[in-house]
């Protein structure tokens, strides 16, 4: 039993490591070119580079912030505003059309405004990663708390809660925090991607550095970067999930 | 609801006339309860009972302010010293599941003023009551139904209401723990004065507890009959007096559902 069980937990490591080996031979075997398709062999090299000249530190240093900070201003306007929806009819009414029109248009379309609204700084950035994790966490939390259990709002007013911030605290924002965290946990990594978009229009940081270097064919540093985002997407979704763990320790 | 001073209770605490209560649906109206009258004095252990669907756990939510609309008179004048008004135990237990018992418990404390540590000492003592003061720290989820049962309970007493209003709290429950329960619940009673009102199908759990059986009937429910249970307390669990008169309240039910339905027309 042990050992079987064991014997799962290396199942990942072990496609992890086939993956790799595929990849090194395709260039070896001459399948693809070296500038076309890197060797994973080829990227340790391409990361003491870029640490050497300091622009990983730097890059990955204020991505991190870009992220962070955009995730942060997504996160809590996409709750707010969901609880907001959520629990009013009124504010669902007139929020209808406004995010129909709205929810279609991918961040790259507001790269032109961010520039406009916030030039090429850093709140253009977080500006354009806040806007793609906005909806995600928008609809996870509208939907959650308008799925909330009736009988828990009926719970609450029996004994004595009937206000609505006492209704919030009490029963629905408890009830909906699995539904809010799935649509966080989805924006983790979409706000990645967005980091990408954001820098791709002159902002300092892994997206700018990548762009950089594919101009100048240089796709190890490409992938180096590649793998970097997929190292800190990896680490924050474990921490992540454990925090998610705790949160919800209550669910069977 | 009228203010009334600690000293001069009024004659009754629920005063209810001619409610009636209907739901819209789907075009359709459906009637739950029509021409319902009751009157129920302060301190005064009332049992209902009454067919399923015939609008019994209805009559509690109308009387907690829950139901969304209602016609008729409905006065609930608690006993104003008490530090709620009314509390409310469930027909499902409604733990929230987010919440391990002992918080469970505390949930309706955390609308009082009490601090942090009294409200977890009443929640236990509470617990207590019900003898779960062992689970205090489980999951709702970690408890067989009868214990959800009793958690619900206690988070009602907890709050230590004027009106404690029971729908089926006991259905769950084997024998034994029944009449443990049943019995805490009395002694909770005699030493609080509280007003009970008090929903189930079990005839000789009524009668055993009861100053007053309601027996609910019809479509829409009314009130179709009112019985005294006039045996001195303490009282003996299968005791003849209490026996004849579970045997006269199964008859008049079983007549009663015989009897044809008339059609209610608006
Ligand atoms: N929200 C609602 N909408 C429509 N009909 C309802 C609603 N709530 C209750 N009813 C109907 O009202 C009637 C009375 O329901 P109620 O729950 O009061 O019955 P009850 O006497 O408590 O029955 P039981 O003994 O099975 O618990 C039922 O016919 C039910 O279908
Ligand atoms: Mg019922």
């Amino acid at each position: 039993m042990t050992k079987r069980s064991f014997a799962y937990r290396l199942l990942p490591l072990l496609g992890l490591v086939a993956f790799l080996l595929v990849w090194e031979a395709m260039p070896r075997l001459g399948l693809a070119s070296r500038v076309l398709l890197p060797a994973p062999s080829d990227l340790p090299d391409a990361f003491m580079r870029e640490l050497a000249n300091g622009m990983w530190l730097k890059s990955v240093g204020l991505s991190l912030s870009h992220y962070t900070l955009g995730l942060l201003v997504g996160l809590g306007a996409g709750i707010g505003l969901g609880v907001l929806t959520g629990m009013s009819n009124v504010a669902e009414g007139l929020f209808a059309w406004v995010s129909r029109v709205l929810r279609p248009i991918p961040g790259l379309a507001w790269v032109p405004f961010a520039i406009i609204w916030f030039g090429v700084s850093q709140s253009g950035a977080v500006f354009i990663i806040a806007i793609g994790v906005f909806w995600i966490v928008y609809f996870a939390t509208h939907g959650a708390i308008r799925g909330v259990d009736r009988d828990y709002i009926e719970l609450a007013k029996a004994f004595g809660f009937t206000g609505p911030l006492e209704r919030l605290f009490k029963v629905l924002l408890p009830a909906a925090t699995p539904g809010i965290l799935v649509g966080a946990r989805t924006a983790l990594g979409q706000a990645w991607m967005a980091v990408v978009a954001a820098e791709l229009f002159g902002v300092t940081g892994l997206g700018s550095r990548m762009m950089q270097a594919s101009s100048l064919l240089a796709t190890d540093i490409v992938v180096v970067y590649m793998l970097t985002m997929a190292a800190l997407y990896g680490l924050m979704d474990t921490f992540f999930m454990a925090a998610q763990g705790r949160l919800l320790r209550w669910k069977p | 609801m009228e203010a009334v001073s600690a000293s001069k209770l009024p004659d009754h605490v629920i005063d209810i006339e001619g409610l009636a209560l209907s739901f819209d649906q789907d075009g359709k109206r459906t009637h739950v309860l029509r021409g319902l009258d009751l009157k129920i004095a302060p301190g005064e252990f009332v049992a209902v009972v009454g067919a399923s669907g015939v609008g019994k756990s209805t009559l509690l939510r109308v009387l907690m302010g829950l139901a969304p609309q209602s016609e008729g008179k409905v006065v609930v004048t608690p006993d104003p010293a008490a530090e709620r008004p009314m509390a409310l135990v469930f027909q499902d237990s409604r733990l929230l599941p987010w919440r391990r018992v002992i918080a469970n418990v505390s949930f309706g404390l955390e609308k009082t003023r009490l601090p942090a540590v009294a409200r977890r000492e009443r929640a236990m003592q509470a617990l207590g009551l019900v003898g779960l003061s062992d689970l205090a720290d489980r999951w709702p989820w970690q408890l067989s139904g009868g214990q959800r049962q009793r958690v619900a309970l206690a988070r009602a007493l907890a709050v230590r209401p004027s009106i404690l209003l029971m729908d089926e709290p006991f259905s769950a429950l084997d024998v034994a723990t029944r009449e443990g329960l049943q019995d805490e619940l009395l002694r909770v009673w005699r030493q609080t004065g509280k007003t009970i009102v008090f929903v189930t199908h079990d005839i000789e759990e009524a009668v055993y507890l009861a100053d007053r059986i309601v027996a609910l009937g019809g479509k829409p429910g009314e009130v179709r009959s009112v019985r005294v249970i006039d045996v001195a307390r303490p009282r003996r669990r299968g005791a003849l007096a209490l026996q004849d008169i579970a045997a006269k309240e199964k008859a008049d039910i079983t007549a009663d559902a015989a009897a044809p339905v008339e059609d209610y027309v608006i």
